[in-house]
């Protein structure tokens, strides 16, 4: 009885350490949203995140953007670009892995090899000469330089996760859809498709996340005001050092952080079986 | 009767002639789903390589044509060019302070959560939040005001009396405000060690405790050498990402790498050099260099690993 209750003691502790952690680790977050209600001479003299009145001026003026841009236009770019790669990342990098996993080819060995080469590659490698071929295709300065790569499945990420989830799916369905008169395009088509789903939304959720946040491409690729996408709107608040500019940029960061989240908390089951049997980065 | 059982024999053997067409001659069809793949790996990786190849060893700018200049970029940057080196320092002390801090704490939270413990479910979600918020351009634009002169860290510690420095902008300092930010990002290590440690069969822990082991004996001789493939696997992965990282240094110094140089990191340079400069062939030369240093650092870990990592399987 004693013990019993000793031990539940423990584990009381053990929830409030864990919860406390937590808090200190969230804390920034909070403060941020907060601040993002809060008038600007709040925001330095407050500690605490809860905001006393709730204010939302700094979304209207942080909306308002930069440049004649509002901050709607670089939401819309932003959405354009992760829907074009996320489109693309899911179609190439499937078809690609369906190769890999249940084709017979020559140099099948050599193919392989090479894509799981291109997953460890750094970026900067091919960035150079990328930028002179899209700077001739006149591409420079337009989305097509960070939609059109994902469209030649150039993430050997997603082929490698996609291929080893096709490869656990049982082959007599293949079979019994051959005897049945399917060919590899219908196979793929009505069987792998329907079964490798939570390989595809795996690959679309991260595809998107990477797109969304991604900085280092659209800071090379895009540099009209118009064209920015909302890493490139957000950095310009940066630019602007005044500290009456922190609500505007805090309420702006807020919302930007918004599709990540939504995303994160509805498929959640993807993002931990995703990142727990690929181990993908985050 | 017997023109059903010859029917049925045709069908067999034309089946057995689809599967055995099916193993062995199906070039045509993946070709078709490999195309795009194809066209992706010729004209945006293996091209572009040779051409980044070939721009290292020459003085190309997109201003103007290119004159092949042999090693001069590489010798160059390992004699004449301090901000190289600078780069290359900052970056070292980032990967080799990062990584190993990210790591244990995240071993350190997932053993914390790993003993059936309730609402590990919500609580897993929690702790990786920042992971999933952290590479975003808003993040470390909080990071930067909420370190600087008057953020909410020294506003804190001004309560408590302490008078701190402006953690951003003070170039002894400034780096390790990166480092923070990388660490607080544990949580996809933390869902993959977690994941690890359910491997790990309760027999072996039952056996050593009826051999009198403690609890630091346990995590020593059964719980990290069963997670040692997990950590192999996170030390590559984490190392490889932190060799490359761009988006905290840029922001927290808004483009610069300041405060004087502090936060250049190798990418950060290399961007400079690029596209502000326009110094593309010494970017490119960088840039081989950087898959030299990824490549080194990943060769040794593999060397090292039968030193340290146990498979279940006896490696097989």
């Amino acid at each position: 009885m004693d013990t019993s209750s000793a031990f539940k003691g423990t584990v009381i502790v053990k929830h409030i350490f864990i919860c406390l952690i937590a808090f200190v680790m969230l804390y920034p977050v909070l403060w941020m949203l907060g601040s993002s209600f809060k008038p600007a001479n709040q925001i330095f003299t407050e500690i605490w995140f809860w905001p006393k009145e709730w204010n939302f001026q700094n979304y209207v003026s942080g909306w308002s953007g930069f440049q004649g841009s509002s901050f709607a236009r670089f939401l819309v770019n932003s959405s354009l670009v992760s829907a074009g790669a996320v489109l693309g990342n899911v179609i190439t990098c499937s078809m690609a892995a369906y190769a890999f996993a249940r084709l017979n080819f020559r140099f099948k060995a050599v193919c392989f090899a090479l894509m799981l080469m291109t997953i460890m590659l750094p970026l900067h490698v091919t960035l150079i000469p990328r930028y002179i071929l899209f700077n001739n295709l006149g591409w420079v300065n337009t989305f097509a330089p960070l939609i059109a790569p994902k469209w030649v499945a150039t993430d050997g990420f997603f082929i490698f996760l996609t291929v080893q989830f096709i490869r656990g799916l049982p082959r007599e369905l293949d079979e019994a859809a051959t005897i049945d008169g399917c060919g590899s395009v219908q196979i793929f088509w009505r069987i792998i498709i329907p079964l490798a789903l939570p390989a595809l939304i795996t690959t679309m959720i991260f595809t998107f996340m990477w797109t969304w946040d991604d900085f280092f491409s659209q800071l090379i690729f895009l540099s009209d005001v118009t064209k920015y996408t909302v890493p490139l709107g957000l950095r310009l608040f940066l630019d602007s050092s005044s500290q009456s500019d922190w609500g505007p940029m805090f309420a702006m960061s807020v919302l930007s952080l918004v599709p990540c989240f939504i995303l994160f908390i509805t498929l959640q089951k993807y993002f931990v079986e995703g990142i727990a049997t690929s181990g993908l980065k985050g | 009767m017997s023109t059903e059982l010859l029917a049925v024999k045709r069908r067999q053997s034309k089946t057995q002639r689809r599967r055995l067409g099916a193993r062995y001659n199906q070039n045509g069809v993946a070709l078709l789903f490999l195309a795009p793949w194809l066209i992706g790996l010729v004209c945006l990786t293996l091209g572009p390589m040779a051409a980044s190849l070939y721009y290292s060893f020459t003085d190309y700018s997109i201003l103007e044509s290119s004159r092949w200049i042999g090693a001069d970029n590489f010798v160059t940057m390992f004699t004449a060019d301090p901000l190289f080196t600078q780069s290359l320092k900052v970056t070292f002390i980032f990967v080799f302070v990062s990584v190993p801090l990210k790591l244990m704490f995240a071993l350190a939270v997932a053993l914390l959560l790993n003993k059936g413990i309730r609402g590990l479910g919500i609580y897993r979600t929690v702790y990786y939040i920042p992971t999933l918020l952290g590479g975003s351009v808003a993040i470390a634009m909080l990071w930067r005001k909420m370190l600087g002169g008057d953020g909410l860290l020294n506003q804190l510690l001004a309560m408590t009396g302490i008078h701190a420095p402006d953690w951003v902008s003070n170039p002894k300092y400034s780096l390790y405000s990166i480092v923070l930010l990388s660490v607080w990002q544990f949580g996809s290590s933390m869902i993959i060690f977690l994941s690890g440690l359910k491997q790990v069969p309760p027999e072996y822990y039952d056996a050593s405790s009826v051999d009198g082991a403690g609890k630091i004996g346990q995590f020593l001789h059964i719980t990290l050498p069963v997670l040692s493939p997990v950590i192999f696997f996170n030390v590559i992965m984490q190392t490889i990402t932190a060799f490359q990282s761009f988006t905290q240094a840029f922001i927290i110094s808004n483009g610069s790498g300041g405060p004087v140089n502090s936060t250049l990191m190798y990418s950060l340079y290399l961007y400079k050099k690029g596209f502000s400069f326009f110094q593309m062939g010494y970017a490119s030369a960088m840039a081989w260099i950087l898959v030299l240093l990824i490549g080194i650092f990943t060769l040794l870990v593999f060397g090292s690993s039968k030193y340290w990592v146990h498979y279940e399987d006896g490696g097989k």
